[in-house]
C-alpha cells in the first residue's frame, strides 16, 4: 500500500483518524441516502403502482433533503419520567455500531480505512452492539410500548445474531481467512471445477450460507417480515415511540445505514466484493473502480433485502423465535459441517 | 384438540415475490415494443399527479366533497346544527306569516331562514347533518376544489351553499321493488 491513490499511511495518528471518520461518515450518509431514495421512496412505490415523492427535484430525488430539514427543525422532546441521559445517548449507540462496521469495509486494494486480520469478526461483533442501544432506548423512554419493543428487539437480534455468524463461518472456512481483503482475494483467485474465468464468488458454493445470511440480515435490520420490535400496528413504533426530531432521524439513518453496511458485507463475502474478473487484484485502477463495483453489488443485495421487505407481512413473535432456533441455526450448522468436509476433501 | 401441523408456505413466498416484482416492472417499464427498456413510471403508475393533471372525470360514488343546501326545503328546525359534532353549522331564522293553504283559512306560521353558514374549516365531513335532515335540504356534492388562502373564507354562506346544489349528482332510482321512501331528490 505504498504507491496508491488512497494511501492512508501518511501522516500521524490524528490525520489517519480524521480521514477514517470522514470516510466512514461519508459512506454511512451516502449509503443510507441512496438506499432510502432508491428503495424506500421509489422501489416501494413502484411495487404498489404509485409514484412516491415527485415534487422535490426531478422525480423527487431531493425529497430526502426536505425530510432531513423537517426532522432537524422539530422540537427535541424528552418524556417527563424518562431517564434523560440514557434516552439522549441511545440513538448515538445505535448509529455508532453501524459507523464502526463501515470502517472495516474494503473498497479497493488500497482503498480501505482499516485493514484488520480479523476484519469480518470485528464487523459482526460491532454490529451486535446496536442491540444495546436499542434496549437502552426502550428502557429509558419510560413507555410500555418502548419497553416491549426494546425487549422484542433484544430477543430477536440475539436470536438472529447466531445464524448470521454461523453463515459467515462457512465463508471463512472456505476462504481460510478472517481478513476481508483475503476473502475478496480468495474469491477472485478461486476456481470453479478448475476453471478460473470469473473467480469463484462464494454465492455459488455457499448458496445456503447466503440465503441464511440474507434472512438473518433482514431480522438484524428489524424490518418486515421481522419487524416485531417496531410493529407499528401493535406497539406504535416500539423503542422509537418517544423519539422525535434529530434523535428519530438518527434511528432512521441508522436503520438504512445498517442496511447499506450489511449489503456491503454480503457483497464482499458472497459476491466477490470490489474485485472484477479479468482485472488484476493489485491494479491501481481498482482503487477507483472498486468502490463503484462494490456499490453496484451493494445495490443488487439491497434490492433483494428490500424486495422481501416490501412483499411479506410480519411474523408472529413465537414463529420468529422458532424460525431462528429450529430452522436457521440447524441449517447453518449443517452448512458449516458440509463446508468443513468438502474443504478437507478437496 | 390437536393443532394442525404447520407447513412452511414456501410456494407462497415465491408467489408473493413474483407479484411485487411484476407490479414493479409493470410500473417501471409500461412501454411495449422497442421502447420497452425506457423507464416511464409516470405512465405506468396508477397515481394521477393531481394538482398538475386533472383528476378523473367521474367522481367516486357517494363522494363527500362539499355539503349543498336547498334553501326552499329548509324549515329552520336546527336538527343539523344540533347534531353537528363540531358545531360548524350556524342557523338563524324568524317566525313569519304565510298565506293560508285554502281560501278563507287561517294564516300559517312558518319559519324563514335568515342565515345558514357552514364553516368548512371546522367540518369533519361526517355527514350526520345530511343524514339527520328530515326535509331533504342538505345534499352531498362531490366537488372538492374549494380551498382558500384565508381560513375565514372557508365559511360558506347560504348563497354559496345554494350554488353547490348545481353540482349535486342526479337522483338515482332505487332498485325495482324497493319500498323505501324516496328521499334526497335534488331537483
Amino acid at each position: 500500500m505504498t504507491s496508491s491513490v488512497l494511501a492512508i499511511d501518511w501522516g500521524n495518528y490524528w490525520q489517519q483518524s480524521i480521514f477514517r471518520v470522514a470516510g466512514a461518515a461519508l459512506f454511512i450518509i451516502l449509503g443510507a441516502g441512496t438506499f432510502v431514495i432508491a428503495f424506500l421512496f421509489k422501489m416501494m412505490s413502484y411495487m404498489q403502482s404509485r409514484l412516491g415523492p415527485m415534487e422535490a427535484g426531478p422525480h423527487g430525488t431531493l425529497q430526502l433533503l426536505a425530510e432531513v430539514g423537517k426532522w432537524l427543525q422539530k422540537e427535541d422532546l424528552v418524556p417527563d419520567r424518562a431517564d434523560a441521559r440514557l434516552f439522549k445517548l441511545a440513538p448515538y449507540l445505535v448509529l455508532a455500531s453501524t459507523f464502526l462496521v463501515a470502517v472495516v469495509m474494503p473498497f479497493g486494494p488500497d482503498a480501505y480505512f482499516v485493514n484488520l486480520d480479523t476484519g469480518i469478526f470485528l464487523a459482526l461483533a460491532l454490529s451486535s452492539v446496536s442491540v444495546i442501544g436499542i434496549i437502552v432506548a426502550g428502557w429509558a423512554s419510560a413507555n410500555k410500548f418502548s419497553l416491549i419493543g426494546g425487549l422484542r428487539a433484544a430477543g430477536q437480534l440475539i436470536a438472529y445474531e447466531l445464524p448470521l455468524v454461523l453463515a459467515v463461518v462457512g465463508v471463512v472456512i472456505q476462504a481460510g481467512t478472517l481478513n476481508l481483503q483475503g476473502i475478496v482475494a480468495a474469491q477472485h483467485q478461486g476456481e470453479i471445477f478448475g476453471w478460473g474465468g470469473i473467480g469463484n464468488p462464494f454465492i455459488l458454493t455457499q448458496l445456503l450460507g447466503f440465503v441464511i445470511f440474507m434472512i438473518a440480515t433482514q431480522a438484524e435490520l428489524t424490518q418486515p417480515p421481522f419487524d416485531m420490535p417496531i410493529a407499528e400496528s401493535e406497539i406504535v413504533t416500539g423503542y422509537m415511540t418517544e423519539y422525535t426530531g434529530m434523535r428519530f432521524l438518527l434511528f432512521f439513518i441508522g436503520e438504512f445505514a445498517t442496511a447499506a453496511v450489511f449489503s456491503a458485507i454480503a457483497a464482499t463475502l458472497f459476491l466477490g466484493g470490489w474485485a472484477v474478473p479479468f482485472v488484476d487484484l493489485d491494479d491501481n485502477v481498482m482503487n477507483v473502480v472498486g468502490p463503484i463495483v462494490l456499490l453496484v453489488k451493494m445495490m443488487l443485495v439491497g434490492t433483494l433485502i428490500f424486495w422481501a421487505r416490501f412483499t411479506f407481512p410480519r411474523f408472529r413473535e413465537d414463529q420468529l423465535q422458532s424460525f431462528a432456533w429450529k430452522a436457521l441455526i440447524p441449517l447453518s450448522l449443517v452448512n458449516i459441517l458440509a463446508t468443513m468436509v468438502l474443504k478437507v476433501a478437496f | 384438540m390437536a393443532r394442525p401441523r404447520f407447513r412452511f408456505p414456501l410456494k407462497g413466498l415465491f408467489i408473493g415475490l413474483k407479484t411485487t416484482m411484476g407490479i414493479f416492472l409493470k410500473t417501471m417499464f409500461p412501454k411495449r415494443g422497442i421502447k420497452t427498456l425506457l423507464p416511464a413510471p409516470t405512465i405506468g403508475a396508477v397515481t394521477v399527479q393531481y394538482p398538475h393533471k386533472s383528476p378523473p372525470e367521474v367522481p367516486a360514488t357517494r363522494a363527500r366533497g362539499v355539503i349543498a343546501l336547498k334553501s326552499e326545503n329548509c324549515t329552520v328546525c336546527m336538527l343539523c346544527a344540533r347534531s353537528c359534532p363540531d358545531w360548524c353549522i350556524y342557523i338563524e331564522g324568524h317566525k313569519t306569516k304565510a298565506p293560508p293553504r285554502r281560501p278563507g283559512g287561517k294564516e300559517r306560521t312558518v319559519s324563514a331562514l335568515d342565515r345558514f353558514d357552514i364553516d368548512y374549516s371546522l367540518c369533519m365531513y361526517c355527514g350526520i347533518c345530511v343524514e339527520v335532515c328530515p326535509f331533504d335540504a342538505l345534499f352531498w356534492s362531490p366537488e372538492f376544489e374549494y380551498s382558500e388562502t384565508r381560513l375565514a373564507d372557508l365559511l360558506h354562506d347560504e348563497e354559496r351553499l345554494n350554488e353547490w346544489m348545481e353540482t349535486v349528482p342526479e337522483f338515482e332510482p332505487y332498485e325495482a321493488g324497493s319500498e323505501a321512501k324516496v328521499r334526497k331528490v335534488p331537483r
